[in-house]
Order: C-alpha cells, then structure tokens, then sequence
C-alpha cells in the first residue's frame, strides 16, 4: 500500500476498494517501523490523522463530491501554522507553540481531504541546506543515513523518499524544496513566486518564500500543487490568475519542438562529475525526445549567491524582530528586576541557533548606514539583472535546464560549521527565488562515484509552472523506461 | 578584515540578541568569510541599474475595509508567555524613578 501513487491511492480511496482510514494506518506503521532511523518528523499526530481520515471517509460515505487526493495522507513541514498541531519552525522560541490559526496551505490541504500526518523537520526558520540547523533532531537521507536529506524541508523530503507519506509540502526561498527533492530522488517544485499562499507560513525572506510540493513522482507533485495553489486575498503578494495547468501538464509529457536552454554558467569547477555525466545524458534524452538544445549565457547568475546572501538574511533580521518573547514563545529571564529589553536579548539568545543568529547580525549589517548602498543596495541591482538574464533567455527559449544542485547528499556533519560550503549547495537554485519564476527538480539518475540521486532543474518564465511539469513529465517517462521502474526502487530498503 | 569583533559585537546588541563571548569570537571568524565572499556583489558595475526589491511589479494592493471575525481574546493569549486580566505582561519597559 505504502507504495502506490497519491493519485493511485487517491484512486482506489474513491472507488471503496480501500479507506482513507487504512491508507492513514499502512503509513502511520510504516513510520513507526523507519521513523527511529530517518527521523523526517517533529511530531506525528496518529491520533488527529486517523480522525481526519475517518472524516473524509464519512463525508465521500454521505455522498459528498471529493477531490482527487481526498483521503490520501500528507507530512506537513513545521513552517506552517496548524491549529491543531504544534508549529516549531525546529526552532526552541516557538517549542510547543500551537497556533490559534490555520495557513492557507493548511485550510486548503484540509479542504481537499489531505490528511495531515505530522510535521516535518526543517533548517531553523528554513535557514541551510542539510536540515542539521534543526534544533531537536538531525534527519537522515533514505538512501544513505549517514548522510543529509537536503533543506531546509528536509524532514518533508526524507519522509516522502522513505515512504512515510506519498505527498508532503515543502517551502522554498533559496532552493529549500528543489535541493532536498533532488537529494533524495524525487521530484519537488516552486511555484511561481505568489502562486501559492505565505498566509500562516512562518515568515523568512518575504519576497523569496514559496510554498509548494514534494511527491515521488511528477503527476503526483501537480496533483499536490494545484490542491493548495491559487490566489489568496489574506496575502498581499498573491497572484490573481488561475493555477496554470499544472496537472495536465503532467499528463502529457511532451517535449518535441520545445526549446531549451541550458545555462552555460551551471557547470564546471565545483560540480561532482557523476552530477554533471547524468545532466549530459538528459540533455541528450531531451534532443532524443525532439527538444531544440541550445546553450544560453545567463551572466549575473554567478553573482546570485552573494546577492541571495544579503537579500534574504536582510529580509530575516526584519522578520525575525517578531520573536520578542511577549505575546508567544520563549520568555527567558523575566525575573521581575530585568526590563523588556533585557527579557528580549536573553530570550533570543537562548532561542535561537547559531545559523539563526549568523544570519539576523549579517542582514542587520547589510542593512546598516554606511554599507546599505555596498551590500544591501548592490544586491538589489544584482537582483535586477539576474531577471533581465531570464527575460533574455525566455525570448529564445521556453525552459531553461541545470543540475539542480552542485554535488549530491553530503555526509552529515561535513559542512555543518562552514557556512559558506553549505550556501554552495543552492548555487543553482538561487535565480529562480531572485526572479520569481517556476522551477521544479526531478530525478536523471545516479551519481557514478557514490550512486546517489542526481537532480534536473527545469526553470520556466513566472506563471508557466505547467511548462516545468510537461518537460519533467517526458523525462520522468523516458528514464522510468530505460531504467524499468522508478528511480526510488533503486534506493536500499530500510 | 572586512568585519570586525566589536562590529560584531555592536550588531547583536542592535538585533538583540545577548551573545556570550565564545559566541562573538566565533561569529566574528565566521562573518568574517561570509562578508568578504558576498561583498562579490560590488564587483558589478551597476550606476544606472534600478534595484529589484520584489519579484511581482505590486505597487498597493487595496482590500474592501469591512467588519471579520477576528481571534477571541483567549486565543490570542493562548501562546502568551503571561497573561494578566486579558492582557499580555510584559516585563517594565520603563525605568524606574
């Protein structure tokens, strides 16, 4: 059971061969049975998702008209608000914390009978690349647990790979659901900037943040997709245009006449050569399958990491000002003698972990006068053209395709105290959070030194998410031929 | 050098955030490296570009101002570290005479 397709369990819940309530229990044993050696979730919430699913079960029995996920079970990342679940952000300022509200994210996954697992691990407040910035646990990659499952949604990915969920959501600000889905060999997607709601999503760098899905297979991740996507009126950076039509994209996968673009700067010194031999070999697959190959220049791109590491902690150090230890979360020191300022500095203090703290002191720094013109300014232009390189590149091409990350999963620990190489693991990722636009990641293969997924990055203009999964599509059905299942059964099993 | 120590120093005080000193003199390293790579960014000659500030050309996004639901006062207090007669304590923000 727990190896089906969401849309294979969505289907069999609809036609009474199967219930929710049993899809929800063959997951929850299976977590039971890995979760002590992958350790994806924060809290599993049994009991809630067996309620839930009983729910669903008795509403489709009443004859109520339900969607194509309804009933299947979900693992929600921790960045969320649930208003019955804790909300940590893997974060000791907000432990415990339960909302007294929904996200969209979390109405819509209710609304469409998603039945919420549990909550995922994550970077703190989804800052770095390994899920090791989590306060309470490290999670491990399914296919090697001594090494990272990618993040900062690498609890969701984890728990997807491992077959704890079929479906999970992810955030993505800088990379955060393309380099963990590429890590751990399935597929994940960002939505165009405002295509999905940041209502309830605990905020980092606002103009970066997009929710989107996690899923094994590319249908699936549409499915996912379209079911929590779409305008929201609560949050001012939605998007008012209908969802693009991402599940028929899936359907049909097609690439013959497509142009495509592959970006001459995402290659050489400091990419794993099995990353780069896999990424060849779909550039070929594609010419194979009928798509016009040609390579595109995008020269501000290599400056996008430097830019992304003032923008976003710039926007974090303002965001984070919310953590003052007044009306939720941590309150250290508040011993009738310390004034509020103090109780606040103590407080953040304590609360927050070290890649938190680097990153509020880096985005006050840039912010400052004196160096906001330097810094904070500079990136903001340099956020002006890496668009522009897109704009150019989507007058000659309509997809334009990378690895997704640099190397594959690395060991866990290795770069836990080296910023700096943790922020290499985005370097591909980046332009599409500056830029707004779509972008998906979906496994080509195994790495040739340590037969480790490799990820194709498909990158779209903002608002044709579709074309991502009708590239991801043909790819995903050419490579699951040639290699006569899906790349996930290539994983150990656990 | 790009950062100093007592800049550092200075930027958590700002971000308040009460740094121990093993803290600082590990971040200061650490800000260090991080300062000088990103500071790539001046390398491009950039007078007449305008900044990109959001993905979305939004200027003001306008709702309709009508009466909603809002959270009850129990559950705004719900997550409140203390609570007093219906109201969040606070420690003193003011200095005492």
């Amino acid at each position: 059971m727990i190896f089906k397709t969401a849309a294979e369990l969505g289907a069999l819940i609809a036609s009474g061969e199967t219930t929710s309530v049993e899809v929800t229990r063959a997951h929850l044993e299976r977590i039971e049975q890995v979760e002590g050696r992958v350790n994806a979730f924060l809290h599993v919430a049994a009991e809630r998702a067996l309620e839930q699913a009983a729910d669903v079960d008795r509403r489709r029995a009443e004859g109520e008209e339900l969607g194509p996920l309804a009933g299947v079970p979900i693992a929600h990342k921790d960045v969320f608000t649930t208003k019955d679940m804790p909300t940590t952000c893997a974060s000791k300022i907000l432990e415990g914390w339960v909302p007294p509200y929904d996200a969209t994210v979390t109405e819509r996954l209710r609304a469409a009978g998603l039945v919420i697992l549990g909550k995922t691990n994550m970077d703190e407040f989804a800052m770095g690349s390994s899920t090791e910035n989590s306060a309470y646990q490290v999670t491990s990659n399914p296919w090697d647990l001594t090494r990272i499952p990618g993040g900062s949604s690498g609890g969701s990915s984890a728990a997807v790979a491992a077959y704890e969920a079929p479906l999970a959501t992810g955030t993505d600000t800088g990379g955060s659901i393309r380099q963990p889905a590429a890590v751990t060999g399935i597929v994940g997607m960002k939505p165009t900037y405002g295509g999905s709601s940041r209502y309830g999503l605990v905020a980092f760098a606002s103009s970066l943040d997009t929710p989107g899905p996690f899923a094994r297979n590319v249908l699936d991740a549409a499915l996912l997709h379209e079911a929590f996507s779409g305008y929201d009126p609560r949050d001012s950076t939605s998007v008012d245009e209908a969802v693009p039509p991402v599940v028929a994209a899936a359907r049909q996968g097609d690439v013959a006449g497509l142009r495509v673009g592959v970006v001459k700067e995402f290659a050489g010194e400091g990419y794993q050569s099995g990353v780069l031999n896999r990424f060849n070999e779909t550039v070929e697959l594609l010419e194979s399958l009928g798509a016009k190959v040609v390579e595109v220049s995008c020269p501000a791109f290599t400056y996008a990491l430097a830019s992304y590491y003032l923008i976003a902690p710039s926007e974090a150090s303002s965001n984070l000002a919310r953590f003052d230890a007044m009306r939720y979360g941590l309150r250290v020191g508040d011993d009738g003698t310390r004034s509020a300022e103090e109780v606040m500095a103590l407080t953040r203090a304590a609360g927050f972990g070290p890649e938190v703290k680097r990153r509020i002191i880096l985005g006050t720094y840039a912010l400052s006068s004196g160096y906001y013109d330097a810094y904070y300014g500079k990136a903001q232009q340099v956020r002006t053209l890496i668009t522009r390189d897109f704009e150019a590149a989507f007058t000659q091409v309509d997809v334009l395709i990378s690895p997704t990350t640099p190397t594959t999963a690395f060991p866990i620990g290795e770069r836990a105290d080296d910023p700096m190489a943790m922020y290499l693991a985005d370097l591909c990722t980046i332009p599409s959070n500056m830029a707004g636009n779509a972008a998906i990641s979906v496994p080509c293969g195994l790495a040739d030194e340590d037969n480790l997924p490799v990820g194709l990055q498909i990158m779209a203009p903002a608002l044709a998410d579709d074309r991502c999964y009708r590239v991801a599509a043909a790819v995903e059905t050419a490579l699951e031929s040639r290699w006569s299942s899906p790349l996930l059964t290539k994983a150990p099993a656990l | 050098m790009s950062i100093t120590r007592d800049e550092v120093a200075h930027l958590a005080r700002l971000s308040r955030l009460a740094l121990g000193d093993e803290e600082l003199d590990h971040f200061a390293v650490q800000l260090d490296a991080i300062v000088s790579a990103v500071a790539r960014v001046q390398e491009v000659a950039a007078e007449d570009i305008p900044p990109t500030t959001h993905a979305l050309p939004l200027v003001n996004v306008f709702r309709a101002d009508e009466v909603r639901p809002s959270l009850g006062t129990a559950e705004a207090l719900s997550g409140a570290p203390a609570a007093e007669d219906e109201r969040f304590r606070v420690p003193r923000i003011l200095e005492e005479d």
